[in-house]
């Protein structure tokens, strides 16, 4: 009998197959100088039971940091860690180019706007926009009319969200220019990564990211009224309860600057004060990550806890700057979502660099009607939520499913948007049953003061269960370190630091 | 040098309270351990009798419904997470500061914080039988141990500093009278050379609880009496859990918020710490004794709660309602 030769593991990525969908990594992109190559490889010999023990390790390392964020259903609240996958997720240079390009249009469209409808309302009396769309949203503040901020920038963080279709295309699905959350998981994913999987990170040329701090304190201290020279910075935050409560920690921690709660902050003489040891201190710049209903109970919900009574008033006198600017949220509203494009070329001549998904307005007639005739295949989303909520794939949804949304569609019809299924790309993730095709998103973050600045790469945000396009994390959904790779036909500088890890 | 960083009035409240809160676990586990050591065979009720007595806890565990045993007093203060004063409430509400401080404390502080809260709630009833009770204790001592040795190697000493030491040193000295008070409560009369060296004994148990045996020996005249354990506890400035120098090193955080921060109104607080110096040291042990030990133990955990209330008044006060403010303290008072 001849010897039998020792069986080599399997090569997890033996039973991949991505059908139809374009894949993240093993996708041809010369591009990428064969940095995916190499991953996939590194993968393949760490093997799948060192990569799942290694990977669960790493969770548990989460969990002890308490990186997590809080769900809360039921009365009760759950910390739970954002599931991390081992597997990386890869933007050549290229890519990156165009995204932080079209990121770049779309804030300075985003900022246009918003200064538009608040000061002279070109773009409504020319019917690019419909009035009634604007000045009736929800989202709407007439407090802000006639209001300057100081570089014309309201929306200082905006994430947007992009997904890629099956031929590789970038399209944008969302804005989001409230307070956009998700970034500190960005810097975490990679000191993860750099922690638990340094010989998959070895040797890479990686654009960094853990700038994102510096360059956000930098935007806020520019943004402050003006004739402050060293302007106190602090984080607002509806504190520890809140689900997000880690990713303000983070940002204040990576700005250096006090994460306050409304009851830390008082108003006086239409000025700002932080409560100290040492009595009030002044505050000139709030980043604050509760919604414009929460600010001021004087002016918004006159029950919220969570603000500070007199802060518009203070703000409205030019004596502290916010960020984000009340009443951006008319722009990333999904109703005017659809109006993009349109936004971008009116304001800066150009075609939109990261092309929107197709959408039917339901409010117009003819939208209504596409989207009733076609609710099997279309994802219907209501305008002015977020977090995934209330959204019917048609596809996906059954017949009992489909007629809730129909009664909805018909009940409100300007409450609804509706988008083709848009066959979202998918990176090779761990799974239970090994490694598998799991949908994905990235929303890359930009920081705009004087100037816009994106954090290369960004939120890649995966649907950890089969065949779900779902990504937010409120839903389950997991993420994956996202890499850019050095632009290595520039100078140096211009990759910010690049270098081999 | 005054140095100009300004600390959130509701970060040093956490801070304070934070320590407090890890300070009493520790302590609590010392209690526990020793009354343990006090339990004698037909008479273990009263010795955990003891324990409830002097934490003022009666009203609390008659409210939990349950029939005063040894077994249920350690489920009380080790399990029961709705026992306010026990050691799973403490942990809980130490980590909830610790949340509020995340901006301020080291990762490895709140990453050890998050595991130790793990390991604690993990505790399961059969962890309070015989000898496992005293592993158990010691494992909770070497968490908090754990957690202020991170703290002094990697906590930043600006003004925060001085009130997490503020919050901690009150809670040791309040403790450390307790402890004192736990063997004054098995105190029987009497003066028989026999009763004399069974009493040495459970001092020496409470001597042991508080890490104090060894350094009491060496300091301890030859023929040495209960007398001078206690003044030990109360009175060696050299012994890390006296009143004593708990007291001292209050006046020295307290100095530090008003010379290097320049921080006002540490008047009535340092008043305050120079009353009970001179209390302790300004009469003879004898004269405390003969006076009687309990009411004096009493006297000076009223100046301490008075002292923390005084502190919260001058700097933690601000950020919110007064009257708010007033039940807070009681409560985590």
């Amino acid at each position: 009998m001849p010897p039998t030769s020792p069986a080599s593991p399997p090569d997890p990525f033996d039973s991949y197959e991505p059908g139809g969908y374009f894949c993240e990594l093993l996708r041809d992109r010369p591009a990428d100088g064969g940095a995916a190559a190499r991953v996939r490889a590194r993968i393949s010999a760490i093997g799948l039971e060192a990569l799942r023990a290694r990977a669960a390790a790493a969770e548990n390392d989460l969990i002890n940091l308490g990186i997590t964020f809080t769900i809360y259903s039921d009365s009760t609240a759950i910390d739970r860690i954002l599931p991390f996958d081992c597997i990386p997720r890869i933007l050549t240079a290229p890519e990156w180019r165009q995204i932080e390009a079209g990121v770049k249009q779309r804030v300075a469209a985003l900022n246009a706007f918003l200064h538009d409808i608040y000061h002279d309302r070109h773009i409504t009396n020319d019917g690019v926009v419909p009035a009634d769309l604007v000045y009736t949203n929800a989202n709407y503040r007439p407090e802000m009319e006639n209001f300057p901020v100081r570089f014309g920038t309201y929306v200082h963080i905006c994430g947007t969200d992009i997904v890629r279709d099956e031929t590789g295309s970038f399209l944008v699905l969302e804005d989001n220019a409230r307070t956009p959350s998700g970034v500190s998981y960005v810097v975490e994913n990679r000191h993860l990564m750099s922690r638990a999987f340094p010989d998959i990170l070895a040797g890479m040329r990686l654009r960094p990211v853990d700038d994102y701090g510096r360059r956000l304190l930098s935007a806020m201290c520019e943004i402050a009224p003006e004739g402050i020279d060293d302007p106190q910075v602090v984080l607002l935050s509806p504190g520890i309860y809140n689900s997000a409560y880690f990713e303000h920690v983070f940002l204040a921690r990576e700005m250096g600057v006090p994460l306050v709660e409304g009851a830390d902050l008082v108003v006086e003489n239409d000025r700002v004060f932080m409560r100290t040891t040492g009595g009030r201190r002044p505050v000139h710049t709030i980043y604050r990550r509760i919604g414009d209903d929460f600010l001021d109970p004087t002016v918004f919900r006159p029950e919220s806890m969570l603000g500070v009574a007199g802060l518009i008033g203070a703000w409205r006198k030019g004596n502290v700057t916010l960020a984000n600017a009340v009443g951006t949220g008319v722009a990333d509203d999904k109703a005017i979502y659809a109006y993009m494009p349109r936004i971008i070329k009116y304001y800066l001549g150009e075609e939109a660099i990261l092309p929107n998904v197709q959408t039917n307005i339901c409010r117009e007639k003819e939208g209504l009607d596409y989207t009733l005739a076609n609710l099997e295949s279309l994802v219907v989303k209501p305008v002015g939520e977020s977090g995934g909520y209330g959204i019917t794939i048609g596809p996906r949804a059954s017949k009992a499913e489909i007629e809730v949304a129909r009664a909805a569609l018909i009940a409100d019809p300007s409450n609804w948007i509706s988008q083709p299924v848009i066959n979202l790309s998918v990176a090779p993730t761990l799974t239970e049953n090994g490694i598998r095709p799991r949908h994905l998103d990235l929303r890359p973050f930009a920081v705009t003061g004087r100037e816009t600045w994106v954090l290369p790469g960004g939120l890649s945000r995966v649907a950890m269960k089969e065949g779900s396009l779902v990504v937010n994390s409120s839903q389950g959904g997991g993420s994956k370190d996202t890499w850019v790779l050095v632009d290595e036909t520039v100078p140096a500088d211009f990759n910010q630091g690049g270098s081999a890890i | 040098m005054t140095r100009d960083t300004p600390l959130l009035a509701r970060y040093a409240e956490s801070l304070f309270w934070m320590a407090r809160y890890l300070e009493r676990i520790e302590n609590l586990a010392r209690l526990v351990d020793v009354t343990q050591t006090f339990e004698s065979p037909g008479r273990e009720t009263e010795s955990w009798l003891a324990m409830i007595r002097i934490n003022a806890d009666e009203e609390g565990f008659a409210k939990r419904g349950m029939e005063m045993t040894a077994e249920n007093v350690k489920f009380f203060y080790l399990i029961d997470r709705d026992n306010p004063t026990g050691i799973p409430a403490s942990l809980e509400a130490a980590r909830t500061n610790a949340r509020t401080l995340r901006p301020l404390i080291s990762t490895e502080m709140w990453m050890q914080m998050n595991v130790f809260h793990r390991d604690m709630l993990a505790i399961r009833e059969d962890e309070l039988q015989g000898d496992r009770l005293s592993r158990l204790c010691s494992r909770i001592k070497e968490g908090v141990q754990a957690h202020t040795g991170i703290t002094e190697g990697t906590l930043f000493r600006d003004q925060g500093w001085d009130f997490y030491q503020l919050g901690r040193l009150i809670e040791r000295a309040d403790q450390t009278t307790r402890l004192l008070d736990i063997r004054y409560h098995l105190l029987v009369p009497g003066g028989t050379e026999e009763r004399l060296l069974a009493e040495l004994t459970q001092w020496g148990g409470v001597l042991r609880a508080a890490a104090g045996y060894h350094a009491f020996r060496r300091v301890a005249p030859p023929g040495f009496t209960p007398r001078d354990v206690v003044s030990f506890l109360l009175r060696d400035t050299c012994f890390p859990r006296s009143v004593a120098l708990c007291v001292e090193q209050m006046e020295f955080h307290l100095g530090q918020l008003r010379s290097r921060y320049g921080l006002r109104g540490t008047v009535a607080a340092l008043e305050r710490v120079e009353e009970l110096r001179a209390g302790l040291l300004g009469r003879p042990i004898e004269k405390i004794i003969a006076d009687g030990l309990h009411q004096f133990l009493d006297g000076v955990q009223r100046d301490l709660i008075m002292l923390g209330a005084e502190i919260g008044t001058a700097f933690f006060r601000d950020w919110r309602p007064l009257a708010e403010a007033a039940t807070q303290s009681q409560s985590q008072g």
